[in-house]
């Protein structure tokens, strides 16, 4: 699928059209056409092996396209080695130089361009000022902490005034804790730079808490590009409802059209309602999706809505996790397991394993796919 | 550059070549001396006369005499591979007892001594030598003096020959099985003595069969090292000439290209050893 | 406690038994073999058999301008090699660590190292053949009308630094790929990508990153090279001077042990300032460097 970015009017500062890659027989990057708006945040967010490593190299230059182009700041990239482009790199492990001073790596650049000492020398202390490590630029790169490498990496980068910034990946090596303050972190220097930064992640709470816009890579292509609030309530494709969030899969046929909503029965025998996305033919193959945080639990089936379909379950474990605990159910008749969120209220607190409890859903809120669609 | 980055047409092209003429640098005199082995002239020296195995099977009925005829180069290598063999099982003895030494046990002084015992490998062969030689005549000396014992073994000759390499191969062969020893992993040991075994018994099922490749591996580089020696054996040679001190003697005179055939020997030989090595040395890494 | 006082023994026992042949073999073909040859050194022999405390030898080192000749030459000769072999080296090594990929590297490797677990006799011997009057190389050089008449290519300083260098070639290459293996290609990428060019980047990335790796070869090359005898008395005959050739001279030939231990010491001194030197300047530690190569 191909996209387009286009949310805002700002001009684009990264511009793919049909890039397509090739390793051998296998189909890397493929017929990838999107653009960035100008100071925005984008995040490319696949599994590993989707391509967005070998997409973020070839926008950096480090590898050439087989097809299509890649213009940024409105200048077609062909043939512009990856020093020319106007593009840095927050590496995936940062690279940061350790034979240098963090003063020298941030001036790296500044002196290839040949700027002379004392003038580059007071920039990137104005720039670790600004990222907050004003004073650190005499200690060597192994005395900070992950967090203040990772602001190094990414002054040594913008100390050039790229038009575009790129960032492979470079949480990935800090620890669960570091890794959410450096979140809102990364998000902040965004928003006090005003470049634009593209981002790649196989973290989908990174690309949705960061980004302006994400697009969702697999198999080499976009599964859909949207902002985070599009991929999380309206998935354009199994792949990604499956990939974006938690979510219960129920793969069924479909029983009956009601209109905008498909009942879904599985092989087992348990039926459930949901939106349909795309055309559904009655007794086709499809595939549910639903939120565990859509569903409601009820201490007995007067607790519905009239209208609304519910079921009794077995709880077969419950997994506490404070306001993202959850409840693992198995439906009596039918024996579908169904994960669902507790409500925050701590109703159920009291809730054992082994205890019965009645349970429904928002039909609205639950998505059906044409089965045959997960490899479109 | 390296191939993430781009890298121009001639740059490439002048890798290659490069690299093509490093190897031709290095194989050029190996294969010279193989091919002059079996050229039927009387000197190893273009031009081309013909293939011939004198240099091979000769004797002095023929006129030429061949290395299996040549009894003084086959005596030179009989005692090059005796003293190669005294020197393998002292260094490797030696070296285990070391890595136990400085992986295991803790003493006073045991940092110099670690320093102490890198040092034979920064002093020049040709110094070991003549240090080994004065030092050997002079306890030679008092013994004949003061005692009128006359100890042969301290005069030039081979056993002054093993004592001298041996004194900077046994630093070669403590580095190696002290780094192996080093990534053991004790809780191995440890788990045997849980499981029951005496500690002589873990040594012999446990750490002993870990050390083996570096064992392997150290002998035959002791081995080779010893066969090829030169510099400390030409200080300390007597009167039997190992293989590398005959060679360098006839080579100054200007020798028959018999030296090419025991040289082609050497080639095959050295080839083996390092192949074995390199093949064994990958399998116990995949491991 | 009987149990606890045995124990305490018996380890005791095993660590005697174990320090003994490291003692043994420092003490009696290291320590004092060399303390000798330096007492051998600062003596003089004054009648037969008679000998008092005296610097005659170095004394003589210094005022016969062909030893302290010798000796310079083979100190800058060796330097010489050292930088040749670093510079020969230092492309196989980039080569094999970054450009070639798995086995092709794993073989452009091995292929390297082969030729030097062949004896310096047999290779020095090669060189001989190849580059004596009557040998292949002349001989091709009147063959491709290059020259008329065949030309001596033995006997210079030229083909001992070709030797020299060829036989130190594995003790850079090794060293070298070891230390720009180690080096993270991201780096480069970094260094590229901030704007750095070639030059730039062996400048302020690569060196410095492989410096260890750089000393170390450069150490045991120098070392090797000072050391060497083979080589320089065979390629470069009677024109090698050779400090070498002078020790062996005093010691073997003239029967001046005296003499020669004196020398012996001057070139052990140069080695070890070399060493010291290099470890300085690249603030290693002896011990690194040696496990190393």
């Amino acid at each position: 699928m191909s996209a387009t970015a286009s949310a805002s009017s700002a001009p684009a500062d990264l511009e793919a059209r049909a890039v397509s890659k090739r390793f051998g027989a296998h189909l890397a990057v493929d017929n990838l056409s999107f653009a960035v708006a100008r100071g925005s945040f984008f995040s490319i967010l696949g599994p590993s092996g989707c391509g967005k490593t070998t997409l973020l190299r070839m926008i950096a230059g480090f590898i050439q396209p087989d097809g299509g182009s890649i213009a940024i700041g409105g200048r077609d990239m062909a043939g512009v080695g990856p020093n020319r482009r106007p593009v840095n790199m927050v590496f995936q492990q940062l690279a940061l130089f350790p034979m240098m001073s963090v003063s020298e790596n941030v001036a790296f650049g500044l002196a290839r361009r040949g700027m002379a000492r004392a003038e580059r020398v007071r920039k990137a202390e104005a720039m670790l000022e600004r990222v907050g490590l004003a004073g650190a630029g005499g200690k060597r790169t192994d005395e900070l902490s992950g967090g203040q490498r990772q602001r190094v990496a990414i002054a040594r980068s913008m100390v050039l005034e790229p038009t575009l910034l790129l960032l492979d990946e470079p949480l990935g090596a800090l620890d669960l804790k570091l890794r959410e303050h450096m979140k809102l972190e990364l998000k902040q220097l965004q928003a006090s730079f005003g470049t634009t930064f593209v981002y790649i992640t196989h973290d989908q709470s990174e690309a949705l808490v960061l980004s302006d816009h994400v697009g969702v890579m697999n198999h080499g292509h976009f599964e859909q590009l949207g902002t985070p609030q599009q991929l999380y309530y309206a998935p354009a494709t199994p792949f990604v409802a499956g990939f974006v969030g938690n979510n219960n899969r129920v793969a069924g046929k479909a029983l009956a059209l009601e209109g905008a909503l498909v009942q879904v029965g599985t092989a087992a025998g348990w039926s459930v309602r949901a939106r349909a996305h795309g055309t559904i033919a009655v007794g086709s193959a499809v595939e549910a999706f639903i939120r565990p945080e859509s569903a409601m639990l009820g201490r007995s089936a007067a607790d519905f809505p009239p209208g609304q379909l519910a079921y009794t379950g077995e709880v077969l474990s419950l997994l506490f996790d404070g306001a993202n605990s959850v409840v693992l159910l198995r439906e009596l008749q039918s024996g579908q397991e169904l994960r669902i969120a507790l409500p925050q209220t701590g109703a159920y607190a009291d809730l054992k394993v082994g205890d019965r409890i009645h349970f429904g859903f928002d039909p609205e809120r639950a998505i059906c796919f044409p089965a045959a669609a997960a490899h479109a | 550059m390296i191939p993430t980055l781009p890298r121009p047409a001639w740059l490439r092209l002048g890798t290659a070549l490069y690299v093509g003429a490093f190897l031709v640098f290095l194989f050029l005199p190996l294969v010279t001396v193989a091919v002059f082995a079996f050229n039927n002239a009387p000197y190893p020296a273009p031009p081309w006369h013909g293939f011939t195995l004198d240099w091979f099977l000769g004797n002095e009925a023929s006129g030429r005499v061949g290395l299996f005829h040549d009894s003084d180069l086959l005596a030179s290598v009989w005692t090059s591979t005796v003293v190669a063999c005294w020197v393998t099982a002292l260094a490797v003895g030696i070296g285990t007892a070391n890595a136990f030494l400085m992986e295991r046990a803790r003493f006073p002084g045991k940092g110099a001594l670690s320093l102490l015992m890198l040092t034979p490998l920064v002093i020049p062969g040709v110094i070991l030598g003549i240090s080994i030689l004065a030092f050997a005549s002079r306890i030679a000396d008092f013994l004949s003096e003061s005692f009128g014992l006359e100890a042969d073994f301290l005069r030039p000759g081979l056993p002054l020959v093993v004592l001298g390499q041996f004194s900077f191969i046994a630093a070669i062969a403590t580095l190696t099985i002290s780094a192996r020893l080093k990534r053991f992993d004790r809780t191995l040991e440890e788990a045997a003595l849980n499981l029951g075994a005496s500690r002589a018994a873990v040594l012999w099922t446990i750490t002993l069969p870990y050390l083996r490749p570096a064992l392997i591996g150290s002998a035959a580089i002791a081995f080779l090292m010893s066969f090829e020696n030169f510099n400390t054996t030409l200080m300390l040679v007597g009167s039997d000439a190992p293989l590398t001190i005959m060679m360098y003697g006839r080579m100054r005179e200007g020798a028959t290209p018999v030296l090419n055939a025991v040289s082609l020997f050497l080639m095959l030989a050295s080839a083996a050893i390092a192949l074995t090595l390199v093949r064994r040395g990958r399998s116990a890494r995949s491991d | 406690m009987p149990e606890l006082a045995r124990a305490a023994w018996s380890r005791r026992l095993l660590l005697a038994l174990l320090l003994a042949p490291a003692l043994l073999w420092l003490s009696l073909l290291i320590v004092l073999p060399h303390l000798d040859l330096a007492l051998l050194s600062f003596r003089e022999r004054i009648a037969p058999r008679q000998f008092v405390p005296s610097l005659a030898q170095y004394r003589t080192f210094f005022t016969e301008p062909l030893y302290w000749h010798v000796f310079l030459r083979t100190a800058l000769m060796s330097a010489g090699a050292t930088a040749l072999t670093l510079l020969v080296a230092f492309p196989i090594a980039w080569t094999i660590a970054k450009l070639a990929r798995g086995r092709m590297s794993a073989l452009l490797f091995v292929v390297c190292l082969i030729p030097f677990w062949v004896s310096e006799t047999v290779r020095t011997l090669g060189w001989m053949i190849l580059l004596r009057e009557s040998g292949v190389l002349p001989q091709l050089l009147v063959h491709l009308g290059i020259t008329a008449q065949p030309v001596e290519l033995l006997y210079h300083d030229a083909t001992i630094l070709v030797g020299l260098v060829y036989t130190s070639l594995l003790f850079m290459v090794v060293p070298l790929v070891g230390s720009l293996e180690s080096l993270d290609n991201a780096l480069i990428e970094a260094a590229y990508d901030l704007g750095a060019k070639g030059g730039a980047i062996l400048r302020e990335i690569v060196i410095p990153h492989a410096a260890p790796g750089i000393t170390a070869g450069c150490i045991v090359v120098f070392m090797l090279t000072l050391g060497n005898y083979l080589t320089p008395t065979l390629l470069g005959g009677k024109n090698s001077l050779w400090f070498t050739e002078q020790i062996y001279n005093q010691f073997i030939t003239r029967f001046n042990w005296e003499q020669g231990a004196a020398f012996g010491f001057l070139l052990l001194a140069l080695s070890t300032a070399m060493v010291w030197f290099g470890l300085k300047a690249s603030g290693q530690r002896f011990s690194d460097v040696m496990r190393r190569t």
